[in-house]
């Protein structure tokens, strides 16, 4: 049983290395290529661990950048294709979350932690101040000179 | 019969644990000597019964004893003997028995070198250290044993992933776990604190050279792994917010935060409650990582265990060690009190900004690694979180941070001069803008994030040059004391010199690589010539190059530069017989300026053509030299001389306040 599991996992990491675009899959449009190669790192090659399908050797990853290159050769803007891609293989391919409630707290949270963390800081320094009273006042022009000279001439 | 002895040690090693986690702990609280003396025999004792341990199971692989079933599974005759060797924690038991074995490393290290320490308070930290390794052992022993024998032993074995017979990844895990374990010493350090409700100055004065061992250790881990990415996965990238990759990160950035805010507990007195917390935040990160790899829950091209009864104890070690310890913190983390006052323009303020963008970053990164799961788990739709997530989210959460980070080693601890700082900074900022426009322009094609990248690189460079030219009055006085100041500069002001130049040319690196690769597919006659980023590569050919282990086409490529010959790549593909998997060796130039990267793919007709691949990294082996640099400055940093000066300070430490020493 371990053994078989072991075997299923080296044959999915056996796509890993692999090349991934063949050179028959290129558009003839320097463009158009450059596009389907953009949106195809933003799809998730769904049969592999964690990789987009421009980086993946798998069947399904090739096919899904033929889909891509013809969906763009048939003159669609790149949200249809993305569009197109979704209707049928479902959010799950998208490597970027669309922003929906259920990723509300996954595109914001970062922003929330953030905010929180400036608030803690703000918060940390207020109080710092109130048990701080002695905070000197900056040198005057005057002392700055002397001290400036003190400096210059003390001992080493 | 060697591996049973083996087996037996760590059972051995777990009962000397269970002493050693109870009587010290217990005499310390009861002001018994003698039982708190038990506590370094014990680590000491601990960490030999795993060095036995590990021995056996390393002689099962090097002499290929295949009665054991995880030899079997890992390894085979005919592989070389480096990756006999690594092959013991190639593979999920033998990995986590290089776990203890560095964690009971760690803990006789204290044992040996803590004599200075609180004899109490030394007791208390090797009782939390036993408990740790205690869970280990236990983990080990119940659900991943790797002295299980196999009867009728086989005739050979299975081989080790070929992915991982390459030298960069025989060393990555042990670098990797280094790091990892090494937060094991704070998080430690930090509960037994809380136990006691004091941390001062000679607390953080252990705590920062052990937290600095553990972070170079794992910045060269992640160095490694990335480069091992670059050279071995074929396709040029380096880094994929993978979840493994993250698992490493994530620890990484908590403990760049804990080495700074460690700093200012050592020389300021303040901000102890956060140090502390942010050691007990490393090393969960830590364990988390461990979480995430080994019980195979994100599925992920590294994660080579997957066992949910594995998964179910893991989680219940989680629960255990973070949770205990996050409440130990609730109860005794407001007892902590600070003394050192700062304003928020400071050097304090700066190391206080850093540590909010770093625990930003890693809760952001937590966030895009988890929720997937999460969601999942609380019924909701299935999503995937990958690249394009953590390159908008993290990628902004760092740039006002190594914006902020030429300016803070230029002001002054507890209140400074922003624009005194800023008046120093012109030379960077001019610099900065001038590189970046001339990149620009340079380059042109819309390419202008690239420009800003090198441009930040330049103003975070410049101003870390000028911080250290302040530093030892370059220019400013005569060129004999600028001398003496730099022999005299403590090491551990280069150190940060060095890791702060590390990261600038890191990000140039980063920035370049991305920006302006080239890629050029295509399928290749033999004298067929593509011209890829003004160097021509000329196809001459493959042949069969076959390994001890493996079968392989080594195709051969001659590049010309300015019709000069410049070099000849060999790349070759292989296929690893036992396995029968196939894996791709780059062939890899690299020149100041950026990597030639060739790659050769399948036979195509039968002309002897073949599918080829061939890029141009500009920059991208800078990204390597400057994690190196990073780790070299905490190397260098570790070395100072105040290190030994506070142990000797340590020492006193039931002495009147007055007999710390104040330079530094």
């Amino acid at each position: 049983m371990k053994l078989r599991l072991l075997l299923i996992l080296w044959t999915w990491l056996a796509a890993a290395p692999a090349l991934a675009v063949d050179p028959r899959e290129v558009l003839a449009d320097p463009a158009l290529e450059a596009r389907a190669r953009a949106l195809s790192q933003e799809l998730r090659c769904l049969v592999c661990q964690n990789q987009s399908i421009d980086d993946s050797d798998a069947d399904l990853a090739r096919d899904l950048r033929k889909l891509v290159r013809e969906r763009i050769a048939a003159g669609d803007d790149d949200r249809r294709v993305i569009d197109y891609v979704v209707s049928r293989y479902g959010d799950f391919v998208l490597l970027r979350p669309r922003l929906t409630p259920a990723t509300y707290l996954l595109w914001f949270g970062p922003l929330a932690i953030v905010l929180l963390g400036l608030l803690a800081l703000a918060v940390f320094y207020r109080r710092n101040r109130a048990d701080d009273p002695a905070v000197p006042a900056p040198l005057s022009p005057d002392e700055r000179r002397r001290l400036e000279s003190l400096l210059k001439d003390g001992p080493r | 019969m060697i591996v049973e002895a083996g087996h037996f040690a760590l059972v051995l090693a777990l009962c000397v644990a269970f002493v050693q986690g109870v009587l010290p702990i217990v005499g310390a609280a009861r002001g018994n000597a003698a039982w708190m003396a038990v506590a370094p025999q014990a680590a000491i004792a601990q960490w030999l019964l795993v060095a036995v341990a590990f021995l056996a199971l390393m002689h099962a692989y090097v002499t290929s004893d295949f009665s054991v079933l995880n030899v079997v599974l890992n390894s085979h005759t005919d592989k070389p003997l480096l990756y006999k060797i690594s092959g013991v924690w190639g593979n999920h038991e033998g990995s986590m028995l290089l776990w203890v074995l560095i964690l009971s490393l760690f803990g006789a290290a204290v044992a040996l070198f803590g004599g200075n320490l609180p004899a109490a308070f030394r007791a208390r930290v090797l009782s939390v250290h036993a408990w740790l390794a205690i869970g280990f052992y236990l983990f080990i022993l119940l659900t991943s044993n790797p002295f299980e024998r196999m009867l009728p032993p086989a005739e050979n074995g299975q081989d080790l992933n070929p992915l991982l017979q390459d030298p960069g990844l025989a060393f990555h895990p042990p670098m990797l776990y280094l790091g990892y374990v090494g937060f094991s010493m704070a998080f430690s350090f930090a509960v037994a604190a809380l136990i006691e409700g004091r941390v001062d100055a000679s607390w953080a004065r252990w705590v920062r050279p052990w937290t600095l061992l553990a972070w170079c250790c794992l910045t060269a881990g992640i160095a490694l792994g990335s480069w091992w990415a670059y050279y071995e996965l074929g396709w040029g990238g380096w880094w994929y917010w993978d979840p493994v990759e993250n698992a490493s990160f994530m620890p990484w950035l908590a403990g760049t935060a804990l080495l700074h805010s460690a700093t200012m507990v050592e020389k300021r007195d303040t901000l102890k409650g956060w140090t502390v917390f942010l050691a007990i935040v490393a090393f969960s990160l830590s364990l988390l990582g461990t979480f995430l790899v080994r019980s195979g829950v994100l599925t992920s091209v590294h994660a080579f265990a997957t066992d949910p009864a594995r998964g179910v104890f893991i989680l219940l070690l989680l629960v255990f060690v973070i949770g205990g310890s996050l409440a130990l913190f609730a109860w005794r983390g407001p007892t902590l009190r600070n003394t050192g006052l700062f304003q928020p323009i400071s050097r304090e303020g700066a190391m206080l900004l850093n540590n909010l963008a770093m625990m930003t970053g890693a809760a952001a990164v937590l966030l895009g690694t988890l929720y997937p799961l999460f969601l999942d788990a609380v019924g909701g739709a299935k999503v995937s979180v990958g690249p394009p997530f953590f390159n908008a989210t993290f990628v902004p959460l760092m740039i006002p941070m190594i914006a902020a980070m030429a300016v803070g080693p230029l002001l002054a601890w507890k209140r400074g001069d922003l624009a005194a700082a800023m008046k120093r900074l012109w030379v960077a900022a001019a610099a900065a803008a001038m590189v970046a426009l001339f990149i620009w322009q340079m380059q042109g094609d819309g390419a202008i994030f690239g420009a800003l990248g090198i441009g930040l690189a330049t103003w975070l460079l410049v101003g870390v040059l000028v911080e250290w030219g302040e530093r030892i009055r370059l220019f400013r006085a005569p060129a004999g004391e600028a001398i003496g100041r730099l022999v005299r500069t403590p090491r551990a002001s280069l150190g940060m010199t060095f890791a702060h130049a590390g990261l600038a040319i890191a990000i140039a690196g980063i920035a370049a690589s991305t920006a302006w690769k080239v890629e050029s597919i295509q399928t290749m006659k033999p004298g067929d010539t593509v011209d890829v980023a003004g160097y021509a590569y000329t196809f001459q050919g493959a042949r069969r190059a076959d390994g001890p282990n493996y079968t392989a086409v080594r195709g051969t490529f001659t590049v010309r530069k300015d019709d000069r010959p410049f070099a000849t790549l060999e790349p070759e593909k292989r296929i690893y017989a036992v396995r029968s998997q196939p894996t791709t060796e780059a062939a890899i130039r690299t020149t100041f300026l950026g990597d030639l990267y060739a790659v050769i793919g399948d036979p195509e007709g039968t002309e002897g053509a073949f599918v080829t691949r061939i890029y141009f990294n500009p920059l991208v082996a800078w990204i390597w030299a400057g994690a190196m640099l990073m780790a070299a400055g905490g190397l260098l940093s570790l070395s100072d001389r105040r290190y030994r000066v506070g142990l000797a300070a340590g020492r006193r430490r039931d002495a009147p306040a007055d007999a710390s020493p104040t330079r530094a």
